[in-house]
């Protein structure tokens, strides 16, 4: 260890300026720098939507109540839902991705260097031409603000006679860049991980977060092209006349249905695999064992991928399908419930016996496993089709995405960054601070999202921008309001964690956990190289081997 | 102590291989092409027969039979050239390279003169119907893939007229021709939906 401890030494260069410091984030190519800020960016919308959702509650708390005005409320519903999709869990998980997996495998950078930097700066500049849209959007016409179609923007309403003005052009151009910038990431990611495994690491000896940032990769690359797509043809649409979802015209607004969820239901898996990532590297290591079934995990991983991509239409059971066709897109969405629950139980497996270590990771790591299963199962409850025309578009489906959303893929973020934060900065986090946190977004979070499902349940429809009182409406919605602030005040609460460790953290050194894959064995943070000698690797767990030669881990794979 | 030789306590002498980037990147590009091509070819197939008005296909369109056969053929020239310069025979890799892109601007130049006549003599642009907005992005869409590939082969064409291609470049230049393989194979898919089955 003391030759890598000098390594970092050296890398400790003289302060520059802090215009040149700067200069080098803007030009720099290291996938490091560039996971960095794109977490960093995704965390600062992360704010800023979560501020919009703050207000959307604050709105529903009280029934017939006038925080915001109709227009606004339903600005703040698309904006909301756009950018955490697009602008916080996309950027936030490709930027752990492009951190990790050179460091996973052992190699000094991405495939592509360059093309990660068009890639993020691509996104960047997306992500700003969407809230631009509130200052831009106005343009020439005065119609119209930020856009106001919903995150799905269905057809017709998108269409130039119904949604006048430029606020769904910005929309349809600042989510196409952003999905360019993730394309070319996950060509990036295919290349890095097919073609600069260090020496002994073939795709068996993958760290499990490798495999399923493989998965991911596939899933963007199929997943993202066709929203790309059907956005370019509502352009021609706007912009040149063509008749796609033209109705009068004889156009669909189903098709654009179909498009739109052919992307929209293999992206909820963009979303959440690289969740089941970093639960598959966190739990073995505060269960303090070997990850129980790592060969069906994986499987169980491929599985998904593939399963995800055949149930989109069960966003829509309520346009009138066929029975043949409601039958097919039910069965195939309980199917995807076989591989997750493998999943579930192999990390039930991973704790089991093990010598637990409540430290905050692992804390939203059982949050997570907890909320997911519940997440779980209120999707198989809505792929029964009867049961979803019952209770499609209420605050039952917004409960159950939220779970998902929040419950799941937040959670294992939050996981994410405790457990990385050490590596990528040289410091801990504070675990008193960290304990807060934890506590208190899980009961916010608890008292926002299980009230919600019992206000869907109730009859609250989605997307209204108030309600009337007298309807059993007003006690779910006051609760899951002053939930919403809990989340609020426990992610305050993260943002002074993390300003007082970069400030004056307790240092980290290379591997505070006692972890075993190989971002492990450089010093905390990581050179720009990486690493000073190339790796070589045995088995699943190169740094057990290193640290227990008695007893290595490749005399059993 | 060096870490490589302490992960592997005993550092293994078999061969470590992998595949080389420019492959696998291009793979990848070609797969999330195809998704994009694939639903604007679902589009045109869901259309077939909805239009509300005339014209209908079957009144404006013939299959181009002769661009069809220089667009296939250039694969086939493609593949020469770069076999050629694997074997470092520059003067033939030149030939079959300025062949490839000959081909590709009568490919252009054909789809221009129907579009030409489509608009100007049938009146038929993108706002006519659901198949002229259906036919015109997705023959437009690959025709798009075409100029970007001949650009890119232009490109190759002028570095190697400045003497720059050697043999050392042949994987580079068999990463493009394989984008090239990829825009050939999209137009067989376009063909047969919008020329014969949507006929």
């Amino acid at each position: 260890m003391e030759q890598e401890i000098a390594i970092g030494a050296i890398e400790e260069r003289a302060e520059l300026p802090l215009v040149a410091r700067m200069h080098d984030w803007v030009v720099t190519v290291d996938h490091k720098r560039l996971g960095l800020m794109y977490i960093s960016g995704g965390l600062l919308f992360f704010v800023v939507a979560g501020l919009q959702a703050v207000t959307i509650r604050l709105q529903l708390a009280f029934p017939s109540n006038h925080l915001v005005p109709p227009q606004v409320f339903n600005r703040l519903l698309t904006m909301h839902g756009t950018a955490m999709v697009f602008l916080v869990g996309m950027p936030i998980l490709t930027g752990f991705f492009n951190y990790l997996v050179p460091l996973m495998i052992g190699a000094h950078d991405m495939a592509f260097p360059r093309l990660n930097a068009f890639g993020f700066w691509l996104w960047l500049f997306g992500a700003l031409l969407l809230y631009f849209s509130y200052l831009g959007a106005d343009g020439l016409y005065g119609a119209g603000s930020a856009p106001d179609v919903g995150w799905f923007a269905y057809a017709p309403l998108t269409e130039r006679a119904f949604s006048r003005g430029n606020s769904t052009d910005y929309w349809i151009l600042s989510i196409f860049l952003t999905s360019v910038g993730s394309t070319a990431t996950a060509i990036n990611l295919v290349a890095t991980i097919f073609c600069l495994r260090c020496k002994g690491m073939t795709l068996n000896k993958m760290p499990v977060l490798v495999w399923l940032t493989l998965v991911v990769a596939f899933l963007m690359l199929v997943a993202l092209p066709p929203l790309s797509a059907a956005q370019a043809m509502l352009l021609l649409d706007r912009y040149l006349g063509a008749h796609f979802f033209d109705t009068q015209a004889g156009g669909s607004a189903i098709l654009w249905q179909h498009f739109f969820w052919i992307f929209g239901h293999p992206e909820v898996y963009v979303l959440v695999v690289p969740a089941f990532a970093f639960a598959s590297e966190i739990i073995p290591v505060f269960s303090r064992k070997v990850i129980f079934g790592y060969q069906v995990m994986v499987a169980a991983s491929v599985a998904i991928g593939f399963i995800s991509l055949s149930v989109w239409a069960h966003h829509m059971f309520s346009v009138g399908m066929t029975p043949a066709g409601n039958a097919f897109f039910a069965t195939s969405t309980m199917l995807v419930g076989v591989p997750t629950g493998i999943k579930i139980f192999n990390w039930i497996g991973t704790i089991w016996g093990g010598k637990i270590r409540f430290r905050v990771p692992m804390l939203f790591s059982l949050g997570f496993l907890f909320q997911f299963m519940i997440a779980g199962l209120t999707g198989i409850m809505l792929a029964v089709a009867p049961f979803d025309w019952q209770l499609t578009d209420t605050y039952f489906v917004v409960a159950h995405f939220h779970y998902v959303l929040i419950g799941a893929i937040v959670f294992m973020i939050f996981a994410a960054i405790y457990y990385w934060f050490p590596k990528a900065t040289g410091r801990m986090l504070s675990e008193r601070l960290g304990q807060w946190h934890f506590w208190l977004f899980l009961i916010g979070f608890h008292m926002t999202f299980d009230t919600l499902h019992f206000a869907g349940i109730h009859g609250m429809p989605r997307r209204i921008y108030t309600y009337q009182p007298g309807r059993g409406l007003e006690a779910f919605n006051l609760i899951a309001s002053i939930g919403a602030v809990l989340q609020a005040v426990a992610v305050v609460v993260l943002v002074i964690n993390v300003i007082r460790s970069l400030v004056n953290g307790q240092e980290a050194g290379p591997d505070p956990w006692d972890a075993w894959t190989l971002e492990w064995t450089t010093t905390s943070p990581p050179p720009e190289y990486n690493f000073a000698v190339e790796p070589e690797v045995r088995s699943r767990r190169p740094l057990w081997d290193l640290k227990h030669p008695e007893d290595p881990d490749w005399l059993y794979e | 102590m060096a870490v490589a030789a302490a992960l592997s306590p005993a550092p293994s002498t078999e061969p470590w291989t992998l595949p080389r980037r420019g492959r696998v990147g291009v793979l990848a590009l070609i797969l999330t092409e195809s998704a994009f091509f694939s639903i604007f070819v679902a589009a045109y197939i869901f259309y077939i027969g909805k239009s509300l008005t005339g014209p209908y296909p079957r009144d404006v369109l013939s299959p181009p039979i002769i661009n069809t056969i220089c667009l296939l053929s250039s694969s086939l020239t493609i593949v020469l050239a770069v076999r050629a310069l694997r074997l470092d025979k520059i003067g033939t890799f030149a030939f079959w390279w300025l062949v490839t892109l000959l081909l590709a601007l009568e490919f252009l130049a054909g789809t221009g003169m129907e579009w030409y006549r489509l608009i100007y003599h049938r009146g038929l642009t993108i706002r006519t119907n659901l198949f002229a907005t259906t036919y015109y992005s997705l023959v437009g869409l690959h025709a798009l893939h075409v100029t970007v590939g001949m650009l890119m082969i232009l490109i190759v064409m002028l570095l190697t007229l400045g003497k720059h291609v050697t043999r050392r470049y042949a994987e580079q230049v068999e990463v493009l021709s394989w984008y090239w393989h990829f825009v050939d194979a999209v137009w067989v898919v376009v063909f047969l939906t919008v020329y014969i089955i949507g006929r």
